[in-house]
């Protein structure tokens, strides 16, 4: 199949995109019209599905099963009860406190509220218990029906060492490596040998790069496999180790399947992850700009072959590395419904939660492979509550105060759980929602995505819009230049946000200087008033200073209608707008090209915060006296906080290590928090006494709070 | 009056004062030049002349003079503190070219101790004094000048401020004094003291007339301090202004206490401890630059309206956050100032007094442009219930409110007035009953929202339906009765069994908007997200309100 074929379904669908009526705050569609009609109205499959799962994809779910007229059972935590999946199912029951592993973890309350609601069936979403086997086998045991594979299927891909000999009997591409019992160092040593450096070394039971050490010689193998092995048996319980071939500089890139219980399987083409941080995945795409036709179809019939060979059934996802060879090798197997799973959606218009509902209940599969199509291009954006500038993203918790999607934009789709109002809490993932766009090529599509995160209104919580931003516009996004190290390769410092060249920093501040003059105008135009003065300012042209990055401007302003022609440092800046000072998005056009900012605060001694091409900036508007004046002003001398030790994000304090009175060396551990099964090891970062500690193990810290003080 | 001159007398005050009036006090004759010389530098605009002047000659030299204050040192050595001149100050608080100044010419007229000698005049004295605009509108300002004799208030000085208090009286627009001063003009002796009374009368008798405002811009110390205390706001600035009846000295020697200006009398104490001060801001030009923004939530004089800006936000928006922000559980926690934000005009809340009594949260915003006061129960702080503090502050903002037209928009959470003993030692009643006082003669619109608790007295107090509420709303979450559940189970029920089935039953019966509803005590109850627009509509119709309390000398408030 041709990667870029431009179908004529694919004009099909974006046509009936217009006629599309299904449109919701939290889940709307517009690239595709697959949820306003079912593919085969007149199959019956179950009157009731319980939706183990909560926020986003709990959501997604049941606007699946809406359509297809199955009433829903949602179930929620106490502190969710009024969370949205709740509001949108049928039914809810509430199976426990905010703790995952009390509530959406708790398989004898989820038992019974399936057992009280009378679902028959039961969508475990992704994470909690959706590759659990022993919930599937618990399920299995009551006649419900779990919509996924079966218990052989989840158990054997669950397994890292299993699912490889697996694979490598399938035929699946497999990294050249060694997994099981390693005894000795120097059997470990002899073994990457054979392999040839550089390989892995981890625990075989970890799942994804936890614990995972690069070797490039024997000595470095000697001591990988000592902490390994002992990081097995401690953390895992499990001793077995995997050794194998490290591939330096990979892809990430994932085949979704689709399987039914007759034997049919299809791969439903591929998807581009390779954007990650720790491990998570942050943007991704579909079709990838990497594979040819070739790869493709390769990739696909392999991991096809293993779908069948453990008789898989429903959606699944085979991941693959691939090397700059365009050589793959076989990753891992997920059993479950992928966060990701829209981009593929978007591209080959089927609704992946439908066919899983229908694979569920036992019908064959309606596609052919030949019917899988490759229409146009889905980009996604992993939206989440957390602060970019610390590792790419610390969780973050807070309530939207104010929360608007892109949904004004046309080809955009926001899977989300929440709403204005909605807590972030620390119970759960941090995600806000997957922004997906899409379009007929990926330069639409990218430039699309663009436009949806610039009119994305959150506010309330920090949130990785700065960095998503910067990652679809850098030019070795653009051209696919992408790895799995993209991100610490691309911002080997740490990310801090989108860099201001001379023509943007001037845009930004004449937005500034005429945000300010617009307020200022405002201030004077009082209603009904007679006691104002006749002779007041009712003039056209200012004087003002503007200060941006330590940077101090004098700015000329001249208004003429809506147009402000501000002059910064020489240059001449037209800036248009509505300039309605009550709305969060300042639509403008700047020197005739039109420009989403954001107004994040404003005060009346001329602060202000815009969000300028995905970034937030601090500028500083002051009337040209006002600046002179200013320069008298002390600097105020911040805090010193090098003594201090506070939480760097909102969780829970694990262990104090210290008490006062103790001295510490620099870089000792002074106290963990656990934050979104994060825990952080917070260290001294000076030598010194400790002074007082103000927290205690068990308790809830936020962001910013004083934890130890040292002397 | 010893209190001035213990003030005087804790010289570790303010540098400045102590290098510029020290010495006058011990010396007679002729020392008080040597402290006054006038600097001779290049630049400076003190000088004098050997030929005698023309009229205008003289004038435009006076004119000079009179701009240049206390001369080039001084103005250096007020900027070095990180402090802006008088002139300054005026300069960046009105409308750009709005201000007139009056008395200009006026000079002290002390003659003793040297005084009268011509280097030692200074036209205009120690004071800036006229009328200018903020955005238009009308505004008499003074503004101390401590690089003249410490800002020291002298006859003249008093005699300024009070000749543009009459004016702003007559005309009908507020005052705003900018402070600054070290306090009386020592060597004028009882004239300064006349001087402080004559304007504690003019800022009574303008009390309720026009809005005062006063900006502690640096010292303000002994009876000066008085003058701040009987305006209507105190703002404060940060590390530079000090508030204090007798300085650390003082206090030192007479109550044997170490503290330090700071911990005495500065913004921070004022605006955390003693609730003196309603705001502190970072610098002079932050803090001028707000009042210019504070001020415009205000009417010029009491028979002017609150008035109403031109508003960019939708008066029928609805809130959605405001659906789920009271959380299921009633003893869990949340923030009135998010309800607050959410549902005034941008969110942009001018709040008075934020790190003071925080279990009551007051403050000005806008509904559809028009200026309103914000009076919400705060349950993220003490439950949100109503204490000592929190009561004078409250009843103390409805009453500016009620003086100048602004309606009152109330948001109620209460579990009621908090016990033990060092309430009731501290007068809880009597303290209590101001704030009760204020809601029940205020005859301004008053719309109340109940958000969730309105229990026992305190359920009274919150401007209910009782104290001639106009418009009083209910949420879903409401619960107006006598106490909590538990509390009241535990007398209904005294000593019986079943006390969770008679809780339940109790929470069934009370804990709900209903019993209030179905007595009319609550006039509707209303989808949260729905307030901001409901609100907006009552204050269109209110606007019209008339309602006269009965004719009476005055009242007489539990003081």
């Amino acid at each position: 199949m041709a990667a870029h074929r431009l179908s004529p379904s694919l004009n099909r669908l974006l046509t009936s995109v217009k006629y599309a009526s299904f449109r919701s705050r939290c889940c709307a569609l517009h690239c595709n019209a697959q949820y306003s009609t079912v593919s085969s109205p007149n199959e019956k499959t179950f009157d009731k599905i319980l939706i183990a799962n909560r926020g986003e994809i709990a959501c997604r779910v049941m606007k699946t099963c809406h359509k297809m007229g199955i009433r829903t059972v949602a179930v929620h935590s106490d502190v969710d009860s009024s969370a949205v999946h709740v509001k949108m199912a049928d039914e809810a029951v509430c199976v426990g406190p905010a703790p995952t592993s009390k509530s959406y973890l708790n398989m004898d309350a989820i038992m019974d509220a399936i057992r009280v609601t009378g679902a028959q069936a039961v969508h475990p979403g992704y994470g909690f218990l959706s590759e659990n086997k022993e919930f599937a086998k618990r399920l299995a045991a009551e006649g419900v029906e779990f919509i996924g594979p079966d218990t052989h299927a989840i158990q054997a891909m669950g397994d890292k060492i299993e699912s490889k000999l697996l694979a490598k009997a399938a035929k699946v591409n497999v990294i050249p490596g060694y997994d099981g019992v390693v005894k000795t160092a120097e059997e470990a040593v002899k073994i990457s040998q054979d392999i040839g450096y550089p390989v892995m070394i981890k625990a075989s039971a970890g799942g994804g790069g936890k614990g995972m050490r690069i070797a490039w010689n024997d000595e470095e193998t000697r001591e990988g496999f000592r902490f390994s092995s002992q990081e097995a048996a401690s953390s895992f319980g499990d001793d077995r180790l995997l050794i194998e071939k490290f591939i330096d500089n990979p892809r990430h890139i994932e085949i979704q399947v689709l399987a039914d219980k007759h034997g049919n399987a299809l791969w439903l083409n591929e998807r581009e992850c390779s954007i990650q941080r720790r491990n998570q995945k942050v943007v991704e795409e579909a079709p990838s700009t990497f594979l040819d036709p070739e790869t493709r179809r390769a990739m696909g019939e392999q991991a096809v072959q293993l779908a069948k060979a453990v008789q898989y059934s429903s959606a699944g996802t085979v991941e693959f590395l691939v090397d700059s060879k365009k050589n793959f090798y076989f990753l891992e197997m997920n059993t479950r419904l992928q966060v990701e799973h829209p981009i593929t959606e978007c591209i080959t218009g089927l609704d992946l939660v439908e066919q899983m509902i229908r694979v569920a209940k036992g019908y064959q599969l309606q596609h052919k492979q030949k019917d899988i199509p490759i229409n146009g291009w889905a980009i996604e954006s992993r939206v989440y509550a957390e602060d970019p500038y610390k590792s790419f993203g610390l969780p973050s918790i807070g309530r939207l105060s104010q929360y608007q999607e892109p949904l004004n934009l046309s080809n955009v789709r926001v899977d989300s759980g929440i709403q204005e109002g909605s807590d972030i809490s620390i119970y759960y993932d941090p995600m806000i929602s997957k922004l997906v766009t899409y379009g007929a090529t990926r330069a639409e599509a990218l430039a699309r995505m663009e436009d949806a995160l610039d009119n994305y209104v959150i506010r309330g919580v920090t949130h990785n819009i700065p960095l998503l931003r910067e990652i679809i516009t850098h030019p070795r996004f653009i051209s696919g230049d992408i790895s799995t190290s993209f991100l610490p390769e691309v911002y080997p410092d740490g990310f801090k946000g989108h860099q201001l060249e001379a023509d943007q920093r001037r845009e930004l501040m004449a937005t500034a200087a005429a945000l300010y003059i617009t307020a200022q105008l405002r201030s004077q135009r009082l209603m009904g008033n007679l006691r104002v003065s006749s002779s007041s300012m009712d003039c056209s042209h200012w004087e003002l200073c503007v200060e941006l990055e330590e940077g101090r401007h004098n700015v000329d302003v001249t208004k003429s209608g809506d147009v402000y022609t501000v002059e910064v440092d020489g240059e001449r800046v037209e800036v248009n707008g509505q300039w309605n000072l009550a709305s969060p998005l300042l639509p403008l056009t700047i020197n005739g090209t039109p420009r989403m900012l954001q107004c994040l605060s404003r005060d009346a001694s001329g602060k202000i915060v815009l969000q300028y091409l995905g970034t937030s900036f601090k500028v500083r508007v002051l009337s040209k006296l006002a600046a002179h004046l200013n320069s008298f002003m002390p600097e105020k001398v911040p805090e010193d906080t090098s003594s201090l030790l506070r939480s760097p994000m909102p969780g829970s304090v694990v262990a104090v290590s210290v008490k006062p009175g103790d001295t510490v060396a620099e870089g000792q551990e002074i106290c963990v928090i656990e934050a979104m099964k994060m825990q952080n090891s917070l260290t001294a970062a000076r030598p010194a006494k400790v002074k007082s500690v103000h927290c205690k193990p068990g308790e809830t810290v936020g962001e910013g709070d004083l934890l130890v003080e040292l002397e | 009056m010893a209190a001035f001159t213990m003030a005087r007398r804790s010289g570790g005050l303010f540098n400045g004062l102590r290098t510029s009036l020290r010495s006058l006090a011990p010396v007679k004759y002729g020392a008080v030049a040597a402290a006054l010389q006038p600097t001779k530098q290049p630049g400076s605009c003190r000088w004098s002349s050997a030929a005698p002047l023309s009229v205008k000659e003289r004038i435009d030299k006076k004119r000079k003079m009179a701009l240049c204050g206390g001369g080039q040192n001084r103005i250096d050595a007020q900027h070095k503190k990180g402090k802006l001149t008088a002139r300054e100050r005026v300069e960046l608080l009105l409308d750009p070219e709005s201000f007139v100044e009056s008395d200009m010419f006026v000079e002290h007229r002390c003659s003793d101790f040297g005084m009268e000698q011509d280097r030692n005049k200074f036209p205009g004295d120690s004071v800036v004094t006229g009328r200018g605009r903020i955005n238009g509108r009308l505004v008499y300002v003074f503004s101390q000048d401590f690089t003249v004799f410490g800002g020291s208030l002298s006859g003249a000085h008093a005699q300024k401020i009070c000749k543009i208090m009459d004016q702003a009286m007559t005309v009908g627009a507020p005052v705003i004094g900018l402070n600054d001063s070290g306090g009386a003009r020592i060597q004028e002796g009882v004239e300064s003291l006349a001087g402080y009374a004559d304007i504690f009368l003019r800022n009574v008798m303008a009390s309720g007339v026009v809005p005062q405002i006063s900006l502690i811009m640096g010292p303000c110390a002994g009876g000066a301090v008085y003058s701040p205390a009987l305006t209507d706001f105190t703002f404060m600035v940060k590390d530079t202004s000090y508030l204090f009846i007798t300085g650390p000295d003082v206090v030192k020697s007479v109550t044997n206490e170490d503290v330090t200006q700071e911990e005495l009398g500065g913004a921070k104490t004022h605006t955390t401890v003693s609730g003196v001060a309603h705001h502190a801001f970072e610098d002079d030009v932050e803090a001028l630059l707000n009042v210019r923004e504070f001020f415009n939530f205000l009417p010029l004089s009491n028979q002017d309206p609150a008035p109403t800006r031109e508003c960019h936000d939708s008066s029928d928006r609805p809130v959605h956050s405001l659906d789920t922000i009271v959380p299921l559980e009633t003893t869990k926690a949340y923030d009135m100032l998010d309800i607050v934000r959410a549902i005034v005009d941008e969110s942009d809340f001018f709040e008075i007094m934020p790190n003071y009594a925080k279990n009551i949260v007051v403050g000005f915003a806008r509904m559809n442009g028009r200026t309103v006061g914000i009076v919400g129960n705060q349950p993220k702080v003490a439950s949100g219930c109503l204490d000592i503090n929190s009561s004078v502050k409250g009843a103390r903002f409805v009453r500016f409110c009620d003086a100048f037209n602004i309606p009152i928009i109330t948001f109620v959470d209460v579990p009621g007035f908090l016990p033990g003993t060092a309430q009731e030692y501290g007068g809880i009643i009597r303290h209590g009953a101001k704030l009760l006082y204020a809601f029940a003669e205020a005859t301004v619109p008053k719309i109340t929202v109940i958000t969730r608790k309105a229990y026992g007295g305190a359920y009274d107090v919150m401007s209910s339906k009782h104290l001639r509420g106009d418009v009083n709303y209910a949420w879903p979450t409401a619960e107006v009765a006598v106490m909590g559940a538990k509390g009241a189970v535990q007398i209904i029920f005294r000593g019986k069994e079943n006390q969770a089935e008679a809780e339940a039953e109790y929470v069934e019966k009370f804990a709900n908007p209903f019993p209030a509803a179905l007595r009319g005590f609550v006039d509707d109850i209303i989808e949260p997200s729905t307030t901001r627009k409901r609100i907006c509509r009552d204050l269109e119709v209110l606007a019209s309100k008339k309602q006269l309390n009965p004719w009476k000398k005055h009242a007489n408030i539990p003081l």
